[in-house]
């Protein structure tokens, strides 16, 4: 049993050794170039660059040239990031200026408790 | 109504049909065209099922496709949920004449980082719209958008660009809202829906709860302003009336027996009115049940469908007891004319009780209706809720031209007249079935109370039941006023009685006539005889004379001769 119960624990901490170092799909959906939507991309571009470089993949969706994709992700509010991977999805919206809370949303907090 | 609008050429509100049993008929004609209506109401009340007719009925009756937005449900929970009331939400979205959006919110997986909009929304609605060519949307609920975004200052800044967009699209939306403890919504929508807002509500009135719907609003329309009773059942949602309180309905000229020939003469000498209501009141056991067999035995027999609705007996049980009289539904039954439909008036609510009746009535197409007795109703502690129901139904009848038959039970003697005066107004004739007591019986007596537009006769008739079937006696109108039963009888005896004695007499006084007659007769035989006889008599002596005349007369010539002879 404990020897079991180890194996896991040890597996855990492996796996989440490695999460740090996980690659990142982002989905930034806006509609049209509006100064939010441009807002929105230079700021999560910013973020992305500064934390996660060379581990991101960002994808900039138009929902007027892709109508039907905001059924499929359950998009309702504009600019909306979804994080694809690393689990859990979640999603960001808003033109990303508050950048505490974009970094809450990424699990890319800082180390401040 | 559309042409005499444009008759008038004015510009008046153009509106959408739900084709809601019943909604169409107090909102005038539907909702606001092109413009969004707020549905509020508690849990429960029946939101999202109206909500979801109002696409399915523009879908398949008028031919416009919709949209159902869900922020509750997801698309398999409302195909499953609706299916028990027969709409095939699959079939229609196959058909391209509805698509469901679930538009999922999930507050932990919504982080907020600066400023946003619901365009995201916007392009769902818009590309569900275009994808089957909406006219109609609905957007149930959309206050599950304040449970997912904290910023309410955006939320309601985008709700109010939603309603103006929608407008803009020429949708006819219903936007759904949970009701708010002090105001229709919890969160305060009615703001930003102007034209119409309907509340359903759900009330308990002596244990039994229906469900209401009121017109809070309407702009730029008439609306009835009460308070609706509605009812969801198998074809989806009713609300009463299912006609509008009008007095334009038809009339008839054309008359129909009763059943009873007795009766049709006390009525001008021939029956009823088509499409007449007729009120039958007396107490209990004064055979008001059997009228109403005779009225069904005549329509039957005439070809005319009937409906009869008991709510104190089972259809099995009124058929035997009417068999007793002489009166054989059953077959009327199987030949699809006579349909029963018994039932319990406290089972439900009086309104799902009538609703149910429309319905009926409605399938079935009947030519004559019977409620027996009407008076289940009027013993609801509402009584004034109870009359508007009557009415309603009543009104209901005669718009359709059908012929309503109503009993109603009646308590005391002296009461029964001002207990009948709260529905008897409404009734185009009054027959009064009473018990007249004397001489330690009770016979049932029946007037013509009154009868609009009929010569009928003031009298009152002797009921009797018998086993051929009703039958109307003339009362015996003695010396101390009317008699009936045993009274009547003896009456009728001693009366016999008398004439058959003086009978007697004027054969006895023929007799004695006859015999004087004969004798007096034989008298004047008898002298003829006698003077025959002496007439022969006496020409017997003529001849003789005559004879010895001659005798003398020859003696004398001969004499004569001798005398000659001497001389010469």
């Amino acid at each position: 049993m404990n020897n079991e119960e180890d194996a896991i624990s040890q597996e855990f901490e492996a796996l989440a050794a490695q999460d740090t170092e996980a690659k990142y799909i982002l989905k930034l959906y806006v509609a049209g170039l509006s100064p939010k939507s441009k807002r929105a991309i230079h700021n999560i571009k910013e973020i992305c660059e500064t934390h996660l470089k060379e581990r991101y993949e960002l994808q900039v969706i138009d929902l007027y040239q892709n109508p039907t994709l905001a059924k499929g992700e359950q998009i309702i509010a504009v600019p909306t990031l979804v994080k694809k991977l690393p689990h859990p999805l979640r999603k960001i919206i808003g033109d990303m200026s508050d950048e505490e809370k974009l970094l809450i949303g990424l699990d890319l907090q800082p180390q401040a408790d | 109504m559309e042409e005499k609008r444009k008759e008038v050429g004015l510009e008046i509100l153009e509106k959408s049909p739900t084709g809601i049993k019943g909604l169409d008929d107090i909102t005038g004609g539907g909702l606001p065209q092109a413009r969004p209506t707020l549905l509020c109401g508690s849990a429960g009340s029946g939101k999202t099922l109206m909500a979801l007719e109002f696409l399915v009925r523009g879908a398949v009756l008028f031919n416009e496709p919709g949209v159902y937005m869900a922020f509750e449900e997801t698309e398999q929970e409302l195909i499953r949920n609706v299916a028990s009331l027969g709409f095939d939400l699959k079939k229609l979205i196959a058909e391209k004449k509805l698509t469901i959006d679930y538009v999922h919110i999930e507050r932990s997986e919504i982080e907020e980082t600066g400023e946003h909009d619901l365009e995201g929304l916007f392009i769902r609605i818009n590309q569900a719209i275009d994808q089957v060519g909406a006219k109609r949307v609905v957007l149930d609920t959309l206050e599950a958008l304040f449970s997912g975004f904290s910023n309410t200052g955006i939320l309601r800044a985008e709700l109010r660009r939603l309603f103006r967009w929608l407008k803009n699209k020429g949708v006819t939306a219903i936007i759904t809202g949970e009701r708010g403890e002090s105001a229709l919504t919890r969160h305060g929508l009615e703001e930003y829906v102007s034209d119409c807002v309907i509340l359903l509500e759900h009330v308990e009135r002596n244990h039994i709860y229906t469900r209401r719907l009121r017109i809070v609003k309407y702009r730029g329309s008439k609306h009835e302003t009460n308070d609706f009773p509605f009812l969801i059942d198998d074809d989806g949602i009713s609300i009463l009336p299912i006609t509008s309180l009008t007095l334009d309905h038809g009339v008839s000229n054309e008359r129909i027996s009763s059943g009873v020939a007795a009766l049709d003469e006390m009525l001008g000498g021939a029956g009823f009115y088509r499409g007449s209501s007729i009120l039958i009141s007396g107490t209990a056991g004064t055979g008001k049940t059997s009228l109403c067999g005779h009225m069904a035995e005549a329509a039957c027999r005439r070809g005319e469908k009937v409906l009869y609705l008991s709510f104190e007996e089972s259809s099995k049980q009124i058929m035997r007891n009417l068999g007793s009289i002489g009166l054989h539904l059953e077959q009327w039954q199987k030949k699809g004319l006579l349909q029963f439909h018994a039932e319990r008036v406290s089972i439900y609510g009086l309104e799902a009780h009538l609703t149910s009746m429309h319905k009926l009535i409605d399938a079935f197409k009947p030519a004559v209706v019977i409620l027996d007795p009407i008076n289940a109703y009027l013993s609801n502690d509402d009584e004034l809720e109870a009359k508007t129901m009557i009415v309603r139904l009543i009104d209901y009848i005669k718009s359709n031209y059908i012929t309503g038959f109503f009993t109603n039970l009646t308590a005391g003697a002296s009461v029964e007249e001002t207990t009948d005066m709260k529905i008897s107004s409404l009734m185009d004739c009054w027959l009064l079935l009473r018990d007249i007591e004397e001489n330690g019986e009770r016979n049932r007596g029946l007037y013509v109370l009154k009868s609009r537009g009929i010569a009928n006769s003031n009298q009152i008739r002797e009921f009797l039941i018998t086993a051929q079937g009703v039958e109307l006696k003339e009362v015996y109108l003695g010396s101390t006023g009317i008699l009936t039963g045993s009274s009547r009888e003896v009456q009728e005896l001693l009366d016999q009685e008398e004439e058959m004695r003086l009978e007697e007499k004027i054969k006895q006084l023929e007799l004695v006539l006859e015999r004087k007659q004969k004798a007096i007769q034989t008298q004047i035989e008898l002298s003829e005889m006698q003077m025959k006889s002496d007439e022969i008599e006496i020409k017997d002596k003529i001849d003789a004379l005559k004879r010895q005349h001659k005798r003398i007369d020859l003696k004398r010539q001969v004499a004569q001769t001798s005398r000659t002879k001497k001389g010469a």
